[in-house]
């Protein structure tokens, strides 16, 4: 009976998990094999192939801009992010005092605040205090949502810390910027470095922030796809997406080998 | 965290942990204040003027925003979304997370970087993936129609089902990964000890399994909850012109329309909303914690 009934559940746990992974990752291959179609639809599958969309990327020099474009800014947002982030955990991380925990609160708070309301809110903000968009304002609304993802990965592994390597340094009489540069940041750097990266990410593939802050001179490219989608189904979205996926594949598996990514996400 | 006494009397002052100065902390602090507080609190003003031009101060934007029949049914299917994005994720995203923890550990490494890798594929990619699934071309049509169970192909994009379908795909990660965390924490004694007293599967999961792991279910149906609300890409996308929801109405009514003061106040009712969970969820944590302790 008991035989039974764990062959029961555990059928529906198999059966229900396999449908959440066919979920998880059809759309990856699905959009991977529509690249490479000959037509002119986003028929699936495709009738015949060829890399004619990959071409016209090659092609497509404004696309091109505006993916560099996209880089430099998801690159700045980043460095900014993550030298800022790492600051304000080395101070707030350990302390257990009422402002430290307020202010881990307001600086984790862009995870759940939707990203529209940062978005448009610091549109208005620039508006009426005359300040015109630019590459600038746009980099710091992308600094504000990619904090949380720098502070949740630097302060676990500054938690993990063992005092005592600290203890024994000052002990034996380095000065605090030594003991942070010996110690400190070698242990923290694959938290560091996880957090960097989730952060790229999160720029690199932002909408709702770009969206009020980006100005015609400084398009990005997620903005360019979700108005190619908007449109008439533009079939160069399918092989800029499968470039990206490619592209974002290789990296994770080089931050997995580094930092030990997938560890620090579960977290 | 007292320092042991130092061997050899070498250090005879105590040393002190060197704790993190707190003035690391202002130069973050400045940006989140120009570019997050400042923002909010006057996203708050504007959406106390009466009229598009804001000269007059007043409450009805908010009587708006209730009384009008179309931005109350946005509200409402806003909302209804989250619900059944968050229900979808957990029914689907539990067994996913049982499933890796009992997985042999030679194939963990695989499972976790399938749930990893969509998380980290940008929501227009993963938008676009379902356009070409959901589409009048697309797999499932094309699939029901080569059976013979369809005649003509079904829109299946620009309704709800594919919504909740393609936000679940998303949001997906974010409920999984937290449930993984916990339910790695549990002491496989627990539930051996709950099967060699003779309850069943089903019964060790309602009893033992479940209630240990609500901390993760909370934590993960928040953040599917709050950005499911605020998924701005797939609702417009999946959606089409068909469906609106809050996110997208707000950019018409703020870009579009010029209406400041009313896309202030739809912004509001989507931040009170998303707060007010923050807090049902935290307390709901607190709540389930004591549980666990007990």
């Amino acid at each position: 009976m008991d035989r039974m009934e764990q062959r029961a559940f555990d059928a529906v746990v198999r059966v229900l998990a396999g449908i959440a992974l066919l979920i998880l990752t059809a759309p990856t291959v699905i959009v991977i094999i529509t690249s490479f179609t000959d037509g002119n639809t986003l028929k699936f599958p495709p009738s015949s192939y060829s890399l004619r969309w990959y071409v016209e990327l090659l092609e497509s020099t404004q696309l091109q801009r505006v993916t560099i474009r996209s880089l430099w800014i998801a690159a700045i947002a980043t460095l900014v992010a993550t030298v800022l982030g790492t600051a304000a955990a080395l101070a707030i991380a350990r302390s257990k005092a009422g402002w430290a925990r307020a202010l881990d609160a307001l600086f984790m708070s862009p995870l759940i605040v939707p990203w529209i309301a940062i978005g448009l809110s610091i549109l208005m903000f620039l508006n009426l205090m005359g300040v015109p968009l630019s590459p600038f304002t746009l980099i710091a609304g992308h600094v504000i949502i990619c904090i949380p993802f720098v502070m949740r990965t630097t302060i676990a592994s500054l938690l993990q810390l063992p005092a005592s390597l600290l203890e024994s340094s000052a002990s034996l009489g380095a000065g605090k910027f030594y003991s942070f540069r010996r110690i400190t940041l070698p242990l923290i750097s694959r938290g560091i470095g996880a957090g960097a990266f989730l952060s790229f990410i999160a720029s690199f593939d932002n909408v709702p922030i770009s969206l009020f802050l980006a100005d015609a001179r400084s398009q990005v490219l997620p903005i360019r796809m979700w108005q190619m989608l908007q449109a008439d189904l533009d079939v160069r979205v399918a092989s800029i997406s499968a470039v990206l996926i490619v592209l974002t594949l290789i990296v994770m598996t080089v931050m997995e080998r580094m930092v030990g990514l997938s560890r620090q996400m579960v977290r | 965290m007292h320092a042991k006494p130092a061997q050899f009397g070498l250090a005879q002052r105590t040393p002190r942990i060197p704790r993190g100065e707190w003035q690391l902390v202002l130069p973050l602090g400045a940006l989140f204040l120009v570019f997050f507080v400042l923002p909010l609190g006057l996203l708050f003003l504007i959406s106390l003027f009466s009229d598009a031009s804001m000269t007059r101060l007043g409450l009805n934007q908010y009587v708006e925003m209730f009384s009008s029949a179309l931005s109350v049914q946005i509200l409402r299917d806003t909302l209804w979304l989250g619900v059944q994005s968050t229900v979808v994720c957990a029914v689907l995203g539990f067994p996913l997370a049982l499933a890796y923890c009992r997985a042999s550990p030679r194939w963990q490494p695989l499972l976790i970087f399938l749930i990893i890798l969509p998380q980290l594929t940008s929501a227009v990619v993963r938008t676009f993936a379902w356009i070409v699934i959901l589409g009048r071309e697309g797999i499932v049509n094309s699939t029901l129609m080569q059976l013979g169970i369809i005649a003509d192909p079904l829109s299946l994009l620009y309704t709800n089902f594919g919504v909740v379908l393609a936000l679940a795909q998303i949001q997906l990660p974010l409920m999984v990964l937290p449930l993984i965390n916990t339910l790695m924490r549990i002491e496989p004694n627990v539930i051996e000890a709950s099967t060699v007293l003779g309850a069943g599967a089903f019964r060790t999961f309602w009893k033992i399994t479940l209630p240990l792991s609500t901390p993760g279910l909370i934590a993960g149906s928040l953040l599917v909850f709050t950005t499911s609300v605020g998924a701005f890409v797939t609702q417009s996308v999946i959606g089409g012109g068909r469906l609106m929801y809050m996110p997208e109405y707000i950019y018409q009514l703020s870009i579009g329309a010029q209406n400041w003061p009313f896309a202030a106040a739809m912004t509001m009712f989507l931040l009170v909303t998303v707060l007010l969970t923050v807090v049902l969820f935290t307390w709901l944590g607190r709540k389930s914690m004591k549980h666990v302790e007990a």
